[in-house]
């Protein structure tokens, strides 16, 4: 069994979910990623989702972006980040990571190149924000040949016909974007994202997670009543921007910020 | 298999499926296909909420297409509103002065608003208008976009946001002025670059939040299928009244078409005509900045590589990392990183030749054609000519060149006074 599927079977056999949370690789400096992907693993969470800085993160709001662009300050190469999920998987051979980020960079470094870096890295899952189904073929081969899913999104609009195309091909998780908009948007609809779930309950045995628009203790404990996993991203990057200028004190916040969210959704 | 490997294997499946097809001669040179590839660019790369809309919008075009009653409209509209069809006027004293090929301007300068995109935004409107959206959406670099969305916006009574790199707000101040006594609120994007590639990025944010009742009229050639496709239909109004009207005045198709390529639509509305003419040669003049040697221009086809960007796989600037880098240019239509996949393409087929103009080089032509023929171009057509003006004396006068002259440069006079040193 994958990591992936290790993680979310435990929280799931538990009635509980799983805490998935995400950071740009390299904000607000090289050095906190490690020491931060530790604390919030230390705090629950058991998926970390790895962002890749990209020059144009077309479908990140206004925190996400700005954390990519502190990491590009830094000058921050894909490179570097499976480093870092090498430097994680020497304390921690439990918790997920799944690289997430724009097909530019995987193509800049070749598919098949980034395929075995990303295997032997350690790396259990890849979301690729652009990278649609229909042109995902050659990359999702790859990475199945490596033992490393590659995630799909479900979106608002996404048509039945579509998602069973989309579910046919999924692996690792499902990605459900509960709302229309960039990440970090403010306007989920809770009882929307509920039945829609349950819908696709019928149409796959993958585990739904739901992202976008989850941002404290109380959004993550209702999405938690129904989700097997709950992704918390802009929420959490933007706490680690306002510690830029402390980046000593990230770790901890980050662990406190899951802890609450942890707590939250383990009372749901 | 490095990306480099993939690409030239792709390329030769792609030059073995253009053999099989006959596609030496182009004579049967259709494209995109169904999923919107041109060969190996193309498609349609973005968030999975916009794949709806998407398809939407491909479905909705393709009925309209075929709908003489729409096109019925778009022409009316094109032939009252815009002023079309738009001259094709003998530079004469150009000619002369230059001592070679005959130089032919095709006057989008004359149309409403003053450049070439408004005839792509009376087409996207009317679609917007069909689909039931009373909200439309734009980016733009030099403004000029931007004011021909506006101004469909206020005819048909829709909203407009228009996105623009704050950068751009800066250095076309006139065209933001124009946004808005039109009626739209212009938004300048602080992130990135600050130019053109930010406002798309920001454009389409925009569009993932209000897709339901927003239509993103897409300025160029690029972006994802289907739009360099609808685009490019609609600009080709350009290269079919030149076709005509080139055989009216001299009774034969042109030697040379000539344009300058920022996302590529006022070239392609020019060359995609004559694709099939294989004896028409078309020459694609992008942004060359200070020079292509110093890495500060805007010339993806001539100094880029194969990426993915904006919803579609084209020819970028960007490092070795993928980092889309930032782009210069003097004129902010051109100041962009990629360009239109069918232009990738028909480099790649070597149907289209591609070359750079400096920002120097582009200041000049301004000149000389101002002085010479009492047009003052666009800072963007100002790269045209200035292919021109290097090429047509080496050419006999036999020969026919048409530039697509496809704005004027009212815009850009501030910058141009700015360059030259002049307080105004
Ligand atoms: C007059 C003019 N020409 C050319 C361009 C470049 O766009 P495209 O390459 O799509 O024609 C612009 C863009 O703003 C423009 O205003």
């Amino acid at each position: 069994m994958s990591r992936l599927t290790e993680r979310f079977a435990e929280r799931m056999a538990a009635k509980s979910s799983a805490l998935v949370t995400y950071l740009v690789a390299g904000d607000p400096t090289p050095e906190v990623t490690v020491p931060a992907m530790h604390a919030l693993a230390r705090a629950g969470s058991d998926v970390i989702e790895l962002g890749i800085p990209f020059s144009d993160p077309e479908a990140e709001g206004a925190d996400i972006q700005a954390g990519c662009e502190r990491a590009l300050m830094h000058k921050v190469r894909l490179l570097d980040v499976l480093d870092m999920v090498v430097a994680f998987r020497k304390q921690d051979a439990r918790t997920a990571v799944v690289l997430m980020g724009y097909l530019n960079s995987v193509e800049a470094m070749g598919q098949q190149r980034f395929a075995d870096a990303a295997a032997e890295a350690g790396v259990d899952g890849v979301i690729l924000v652009n990278l649609p189904p229909e042109e995902a073929d050659e990359l999702r081969q790859a990475l199945a040949s490596r033992g490393v899913d590659l995630i799909f999104l479900l979106a608002p609009t996404t048509t039945d016909e579509r998602a069973q195309h989309i579910l046919a091909r999924a692996s690792g998780f499902v990605y459900y974007v509960s709302l229309k908009g960039p990440t970090g948007s403010a306007n989920l609809d809770v009882e929307g994202v509920r039945k829609r779930l349950d819908q696709l309950r019928t149409m796959t045995a993958l585990p739904l997670a739901v992202g976008f628009g989850i941002r404290d203790g109380v959004t993550a404990r209702a999405v938690a009543g129904f989700a097997d996993g709950v992704v918390v991203g802009s929420a959490l990057v933007r706490r680690m921007g306002e510690l830029a200028a402390e980046p000593a004190a990230i770790p901890a916040a980050a662990a406190a910020f899951a802890a609450e969210l942890r707590a939250a959704m383990d009372a749901a | 298999m490095s990306r480099e490997e993939v690409m030239s294997r792709e390329q030769t499946q792609q030059s073995n499926l253009e053999a099989a097809a006959g596609m030496v001669s182009f004579a049967d040179y259709n494209f995109p296909d169904e999923r919107g590839h041109f060969g190996r660019f193309g498609g349609r790369f973005v968030a999975e909420t916009l794949t709806h809309a998407l398809d939407d919008l491909d479905r909705v075009y393709r009925t309209l297409k075929a709908d003489p009653a729409f096109q019925r409209r778009i022409d009316r509209d094109l032939a009252e509103f815009v002023g079309r069809p738009s001259p094709l006027y003998l530079a004469e004293r150009m000619t002369r002065e230059l001592g070679g090929a005959k130089i032919y301007l095709k006057r989008e300068d004359l149309n409403h608003t003053g450049a070439h995109k408004v005839n792509n935004t009376i087409g996207q409107a009317l679609l917007a208008q069909h689909m039931g959206k009373r909200r439309i959406i734009a980016e733009t670099g030099a403004g000029q976009h931007g004011v021909a969305s506006a101004t469909v916006a206020a005819r048909l009574g829709m909203e407009c946001v228009v996105y623009m790199g704050a950068e751009d707000v800066e250095r076309q101040s006139l065209n933001v002025y124009r946004m808005k006594l039109l009626g739209a609120r212009v938004v300048p994007v602080q992130s990135g670059s600050r130019t053109l590639k930010d406002a798309l990025n920001e454009a389409m944010r925009d569009w993932v939040t209000n897709v339901d009742d927003t239509h993103y009229i897409i300025g160029t050639v690029a972006g994802p299928h289907p739009y360099p496709a609808l685009v490019r239909d609609f600009q080709a109004v350009i290269g079919r009244e030149t076709r005509e009207q080139c055989l009216v005045a001299e009774g034969r198709l042109p030697d040379v078409l000539v344009a300058c390529v920022g996302g590529g639509s006022n070239a392609l509305g020019l060359f995609h005509p004559f694709i099939r003419d294989a004896g028409v040669r078309m020459v694609g003049v992008e942004a060359g900045g200070d020079g292509l040697a110093t890495g500060r221009h805007a010339a993806p086809l001539c100094a880029g590589v194969p990426g993915v960007l904006h919803g579609n796989r084209t020819y970028l600037m960007e490092d070795e990392d993928g980092q889309i880098i930032s782009t210069h240019s003097i004129s902010a239509g051109l100041d962009y990183p990629g360009v239109g996949p069918e232009h990738a393409f028909l480099k790649d087929l070597g149907r289209a030749e591609y070359v750079a103009v400096t920002d120097d080089e582009a200041l000049r032509a301004f000149h000389h054609l101002t002085r010479t023929e009492g047009i003052m171009p666009a800072l963007e057509t100002s790269h045209a000519i200035a292919w021109v003006m290097e090429h047509a004396p080496k050419m006999d006068s036999e020969q026919i060149i048409v530039v697509n002259l496809s704005g004027r440069g009212d815009k850009d006079i501030l910058t141009v006074a700015r360059h030259d040193g002049i307080e105004l």
